[in-house]
Formats: structure tokens, C-alpha cells, sequence
């Protein structure tokens, strides 16, 4: 996405010039999904068989690999990027692996191999993104055709199912004492990594500022695009990861393993609140958009309701997500104007004075980021 | 009073950055032509099966679905949006369309032709209408558009699917019948590819979705009604796709829940080749629809090589990349000669 000269000022603006109503704080997207995955939960007990164990377990077994790649996608939407290739890193991922076995590569072997091969797929995205300045969406558009074509060349049509069975356990049971399946535990581990990267670190802050202003991040001394480059090549490592869990998992390597499956991510990524304009966005927003979707996708499963209806539920819900943000900050917007009709005086920030110009640059940064609700932007054709 | 007016104004001398870009634009479409004939030639070298009549009429017929929906998604991608749910609308309509048929055997074909592209309206108006009113970003838009549409498809098909027995014979005529060799399919889609680069070159309202695109901003100061003109591209490209779903049943004679899936990608692919920017302002129909062909005809190309169909995918990525890439280093190219041009100037 092209920085938008429109959005940073409408973001100085939107510093707030009082303090903020209590319910502010409150009223955050992360709320609001907490409140949807409630009344998914509520939905599935209706349901019966739900309120079993083994609903965790499946769950995790639905939606494990789709969380995972959802994760590095996040920061690279909230760096302003975008990676569609994710489905199809996973599809070259689950082929080369069974390629390799079938050609008697030992198989611990052949997941080093795969996901070294993964991460080289995603430095290939990050140099022609940040090296040649070509537009993210329309890069990695041609590396989903690619790299799902390269699969297709190493397997054709054949499919490879001989895996040791030691591994392809995990597709049957949990992890031992848990009903955790083995996806959903090493998601929980890298939650808790992307959590204190994204929220604790340098390189998180560095992430937010480039979303918000990539020039002005690059003026302040951040390395846009060293660490644009290097969220593509985490992206290409980790999906290349849930691809081989994925193999596993149905003990099947096919070139059209995870087709499609790119819409699921980037549809919980935005479900979960992160802006596409990039700048803004939680992975805890992401994690609970991942689970309310899990949850419902299981409950209608049990109802037996077809797969490709069950999408209904998908986009209507990513529509409300972004739809429903921007009808309240349209609404505020209104209200806000009518009182500043009423009272022009009481405004400071209509006065012109010394602090409000640049003296609030530097707060619309840290705050108005990870912790606000979606502010709409004023341009917003993506 | 009106000839003075109009007298300043009347000898356009256009820029030269104006005339720049139209040549780039026309040296796209030459050179998509100019790659076209030296994939065909070098085909047709090894397998003189590649330029018999029937073989150049499959290359159109297969071609002409693609290249249509990409004349709707240019207007879309010029105004510096997507429309991705053009697959899905393709598949919907291709479905209502049959299901009436097969409930009203004897309903002339022009009704056919009719319901799908109303189809296509009212999809492209909901997207249009959020994209606009709510100001949302139509790829997030169109990406629930994608899944909703597509559910909706299944819930009415719910595992069943038209067969052929029940399209009318001279529905399905329009599929694989031709005029003088060529077949309907190609001509339906050329004459549109025609008409709307016409209107996108020569009317107010073809050059307003370029202003939109190159800058939002500005053509909101010069008077151009944005949200109008973008919600009419989306109105377009939703109808080209429903008509997309009655050429689509014309031509298969049968469609099941997942017809088109996945048709979005490859027409942006075929956009995308065709030199539209896909930041939008700037692009022609005919150079999509060029690239609509050209993608076809690569992929029957290596067939009639006896390359394997495998190579089909990864060849259409690298030609894909290959394509913005060159594009970046054209328009770099450009900016680099201007700057140097404006140094000598200064001196």
C-alpha cells in the first residue's frame, strides 16, 4: 500500500485533546472480538457434541496451520505490506518434503531442507518488495502462481503418502495430557514470541512506525527495508513450518495442499483489527479473531452445514470488521463537528499556536498505534 | 462568446509527460503483441498442429472469458481498487442462470443473458455501495464479497449441478458456434474489449476514473464525483462478470458450486500483465484483455509443446513478475531521463 499524505494528518488530528472517556478505553476492537468469541461459544453449546474435550483438538486440528500463517502476516500488514503467497509457500512446502522422502532424504533431514527452501521463497518477495520497490500485492500474486506452479512441477499429480507414522500421529491425537493437537501447541509458542516482539521490542515499535509513516520511520533511523525484508523471509520460515505440520497431519503430500488458503489469513487478520492500511493491529486482536472463527467453523461443522456455506460466515463477519469501525468514527466525526459548531471558541485545536503543530507529531506515534480502536482513514481505496 | 471560450482550450497541445505515457502505453500493447507472435511462431515451429484454424479458435474461445472479466476488473484497478469477488459472481450467475432454464425450458436465451448480468449488478452495486459509503478498502471488500457470494452459491446449489440436457441447444450455440471462423465467444468479447476502451479513451467518464486513480485528491478538487464513478466501475465489473456466467454455462454446458473459483487471480494476473498499474491511473482495457490472451496462449503453448501442463502455474508466476518488474524498470528509466532532462534545463 502507497503511504497516504491524507491518513498521518488525519492522525495528528485525532490526538486526543482531553482526556478520553472512561468507555474509550474500553470500547476496543479486542473487546468486541472478545464479546464475539463469547457468543460463538454460546452458539457452539447450543450445538450437540460440542461442549466435548475433543472440540478443543479439533479445532486446533482445523485451524492450527491457517493461525500460524496468520501470525507473520499480521506484522507484515501492519508494516503496510501485504503476502498473499502464504497458501501457496505452504503447498510447495508440504510437495518438497514428500518429494525429498519419497527420493529417500531421511526425513528430519527433509524438514531442515524445506524450511530453509521456505525462507529463500520469502527473501525472494523481500528483494523484489524492498530491493526493486515493487508493489507487495502484485509481488506476491505472482509468487502464489509461482511457487504453487513449482510444486506442481516437482509432484504433478502424484501424491506421496508413505510418512513414518511415529509423525504422522500428530494428525490423530494431542499433544500428550493436553487436548491441545500439536498445530495449536507450536501456534501457543509462537504467540507468546510474536506478542513480545511486536509489543516489547525495538523492531515492534520500528514495525508500528513504518506502517504509520514509512518516510518518516526512515528518517528517524528505522531500516524499513531490511525489516520489511526480513518480516518476508519470517513470513516463508514459518509457513514453510506449517506446511510440513500440515503433511503431517493428513500424512498426504499433494501440489494443491492448502489452495486458497491465503483469503483465510488475511480474513482473520483483519477480522482480528489490524488496519490494511497497515499501522495498527494486535496479535492478541488476531489470536481471538483465530479462535471465534475456529469455534464457529466447528459448531456449524457439527450441524452439518456444507464447507462452502460455512464461508458465508467468514465474510460476513470480515465485512462487520471493517464496515462497523469506520461507521462509528464516521458517526464521532459527525458529532464532534456539531459540537465544535456550537462552540468554536472551546476548541484548542482550532487555534493556531505552537503546540498543536508539531509538538503533536510525535504523540500521534506511540499511542495512536496498538492501543487505539480503528480510526478510519479519510482516503481508504485500497 | 462560446468559440472564445472554447478557442484557448481547442489546439490540446498535450504535455509531454502526456504524450510520454501514451506511447509507453502503446509500447505495452506492442510488446505483449510482439511477444504473442513469438510464443505463436515458435509454437507453431514445433507442432504445426498450434496454427490450425480449430487450435487459433480454441486459443480465443479459451482466452475470452478471462480477458472479459479483465476489461471490468481495469476499470476497477485504474480507480486504484480490486474487485475480487469476480469469480465468485462468475460462478453464481452461471448457476441462477441454468437453474432457470431448467425450470422454464422454453424462456428465450436473451433472458439467459439478462439474468446473469443482473446478477452481476446487484453483487457489484453491494460492493461498490460499502466500498463507497462505508469507505472501506474494496480488497477487503471484495475478499468478503468472495466467501459470502460463493456460500450463497453453494446454499442454492446444495450439491446438485446443471448438465447439459437441460441449456437450450442455441444458448449453448453461442459456446461453440462462430461467424466466418471465429467463434461467438471472441466476438461478443471483442466488441466489448472495443466499446469500453473507447468510452475509457474518449469519454468524461473513462477519463475520470483515470484523474480518480492518479489522484484521489485532486480530482476530488476538480470536480470529479468519486464515490459515483467508483461505484459505477464496481456496477461494471460485477455485470461483465455475470454476463462472464452466461458465456461460462454457453460454453461448459454444466456448472457445479465451485464453477470460476479462483478465476480472481487469474485475472489479475492478466490485468497485471496487460500494463495496468495496480495502483490504478493508468492501463487499458485493450492491453488487459492483450494480457488475458497472451496468459492463454502461453499455457496452450507448452501443451502443444509436450511440455508437461505441470509447467503451466510456474510459468504464469514468472511471466507475471517478469512483468512488474519490467514495468518498475520502465518507469524508472522515465523518471531517470526526465530528471536528467530538467538538470540540462536548469544549466
Amino acid at each position: 500500500m502507497p503511504p497516504d499524505p491524507a491518513r498521518s494528518i488525519e492522525l495528528v488530528l485525532a490526538v486526543p485533546t482531553e482526556r478520553d472517556p472512561w468507555w474509550r478505553t474500553v470500547a476496543r476492537w479486542e473487546t468486541a472480538l472478545v464479546v464475539c468469541l463469547v457468543a460463538a461459544l454460546a452458539f457452539g453449546s447450543e450445538t450437540q457434541h460440542f461442549m466435548s474435550s475433543t472440540t478443543i483438538f479439533y479445532i486446533g486440528l482445523n485451524m492450527g496451520e491457517i493461525a500460524i500463517m496468520a501470525l507473520p502476516v499480521t506484522l507484515i500488514v501492519i508494516t503496510g505490506e501485504i503476502d498473499l503467497s502464504v497458501a501457496s509457500m505452504l503447498g510447495l512446502s508440504s510437495t518438497l518434503l514428500g518429494y525429498l522422502y519419497l527420493h529417500g532424504v531421511p526425513i528430519g533431514f527433509a524438514i531442515v531442507i524445506v524450511i530453509v527452501v521456505g525462507a529463500a521463497g520469502g527473501a525472494l518477495n523481500g528483494v523484489l518488495i524492498t530491493r526493486l520497490g515493487l508493489p507487495s500485492i502484485a509481488v506476491t500474486i505472482g509468487t502464489l502462481t509461482l511457487f504453487r506452479g513449482i510444486a506442481e512441477v516437482i509432484l504433478g499429480a502424484r501424491s506421496v503418502t508413505n510418512f513414518p507414522a511415529s509423525l504422522t500421529k500428530i494428525g490423530v491425537v494431542p499433544i500428550p495430557h493436553t487436548q491441545f493437537a500439536y498445530s495449536l501447541g507450536f501456534f501457543a509458542v509462537l504467540v507468546v514470541i510474536f506478542i513480545v516482539v511486536l509489543h516489547a521490542t525495538p523492531v515492534g515499535r520500528s514495525i508500528y512506525a513504518i506502517g504509520l509513516q514509512s518516510e518518516a520511520a526512515h528518517f528517524s533511523g528505522i531500516r524499513v527495508k531490511r525489516i520489511k525484508f526480513r518480516l518476508y523471509v519470517l513470513s516463508g520460515l514459518v509457513c514453510s513450518c506449517a506446511g510440513v505440520l500440515w503433511t503431517l497431519k493428513l500424512a498426504s503430500a499433494r501440489f494443491d495442499t492448502g489452495a486458497g488458503l491465503e483469503l483465510n489469513v488475511v480474513a482473520i487478520v483483519l477480522f482480528g483489527g489490524v488496519s490494511i492500511f497497515g499501522g495498527r493491529g494486535t496479535i492478541f486482536g488476531v489470536v481471538i479473531a483465530a479462535a471465534t472463527l475456529g469455534v464457529i467453523q466447528q459448531a456449524l461443522t457439527l450441524r452439518n452445514i456444507d464447507a462452502q456455506v460455512r464461508n458465508i460466515v467468514t465474510g460476513v463477519l470480515l465485512l462487520i470488521s471493517v464496515v462497523l469501525p469506520n461507521l462509528i468514527e464516521g458517526v464521532r466525526r459527525i458529532r464532534s463537528s456539531a459540537r465544535n459548531r456550537r462552540q468554536p471558541q472551546h476548541n484548542p485545536e482550532h487555534e493556531p499556536g505552537p503546540f498543536n503543530g508539531p509538538s503533536s507529531i510525535p504523540n500521534a506515534f506511540p499511542q495512536s498505534n496498538a492501543t487505539a480502536p480503528p480510526l478510519s482513514a479519510t482516503t481508504t481505496k485500497g | 462568446m462560446t468559440a472564445a471560450l472554447r478557442a484557448p482550450s481547442s489546439p490540446t497541445e498535450p504535455s509531454s509527460a502526456r504524450r510520454r505515457s501514451e506511447s509507453l502505453l502503446r509500447a505495452r500493447e506492442l510488446g505483449i503483441i510482439l511477444v504473442l507472435v513469438a510464443v505463436f511462431s515458435a509454437t507453431t515451429a514445433k507442432n504445426h498442429a498450434f496454427s490450425n484454424t480449430a487450435s487459433v479458435q480454441q486459443l480465443l474461445a479459451g482466452a475470452s472469458l478471462i480477458a472479459l472479466l479483465a476489461v471490468g476488473q481495469t476499470l476497477v484497478v485504474v480507480t486504484r481498487n480490486v474487485d475480487l469477488s469476480v469469480g465468485s459472481v462468475l460462478g453464481l450467475s452461471a448457476y441462477i442462470i441454468g437453474d432457470v432454464f431448467k425450470s422454464h425450458p422454453g424462456m428465450p436465451i436473451a433472458f439467459g443473458f439478462v439474468i446473469g448480468i443482473g446478477v452481476g449488478v446487484v453483487v457489484g452495486a453491494v460492493n461498490g455501495f460499502i466500498t463507497t459509503v462505508a469507505k472501506v478498502p474494496s480488497l477487503v471488500v471484495t475478499l468478503a464479497m468472495l466467501y459470502v457470494v460463493r456460500g450463497i452459491d453453494a446454499k442454492i446449489v446444495s450439491g446438485k449441478q446443471i448438465d447439459p440436457t437441460s441449456i437450450p441447444r442455441s444458448f449453448q450455440a453461442v459456446g461453440y458456434d462462430d461467424v466466418w471462423g471465429i467463434p461467438w465467444l471472441a466476438i461478443i468479447v471483442a466488441v466489448i474489449v472495443v466499446i469500453v476502451g473507447f468510452g475509457m479513451r474518449s469519454l468524461r467518464a473513462g477519463r475520470d476514473l483515470y484523474a480518480i486513480g492518479s489522484n484521489p485528491d485532486a480530482a476530488l478538487l476538480a470536480g470529479v464525483r468519486s464515490g459515483r464513478r467508483v461505484f459505477a466501475a464496481f456496477v461494471f465489473s460485477g455485470a461483465l462478470a455475470g454476463l462472464g456466467g452466461a458465456l461460462f454455462l454457453a460454453e461448459f454446458a454444466t456448472v457445479s458450486a465451485t464453477g470460476g473459483s479462483g478465476y480472481e487471480l487469474n485475472v489479475v494476473a492478466a490485468v497485471v500483465v496487460g500494463g495496468v498499474a495496480i495502483f490504478g491511473g493508468s492501463g487499458t482495457v485493450y492491453g488487459a484483455a492483450l494480457g488475458a490472451v497472451l496468459l492463454n496462449t502461453i499455457n496452450q503453448a507448452l501443451v502443444a509443446a509436450k511440455v508437461s501442463a505441470f509447467w503451466n502455474q510456474a510459468v504464469a508466476g514468472a511471466l507475471l513478475l517478469a512483468a512488474i518488474t519490467f514495468d518498475r524498470w520502465l518507469a524508472l528509466r522515465v523518471q531517470r531521463r526526465d530528471a536528467e532532462r530538467g538538470q540540462r534545463h536548469a544549466t
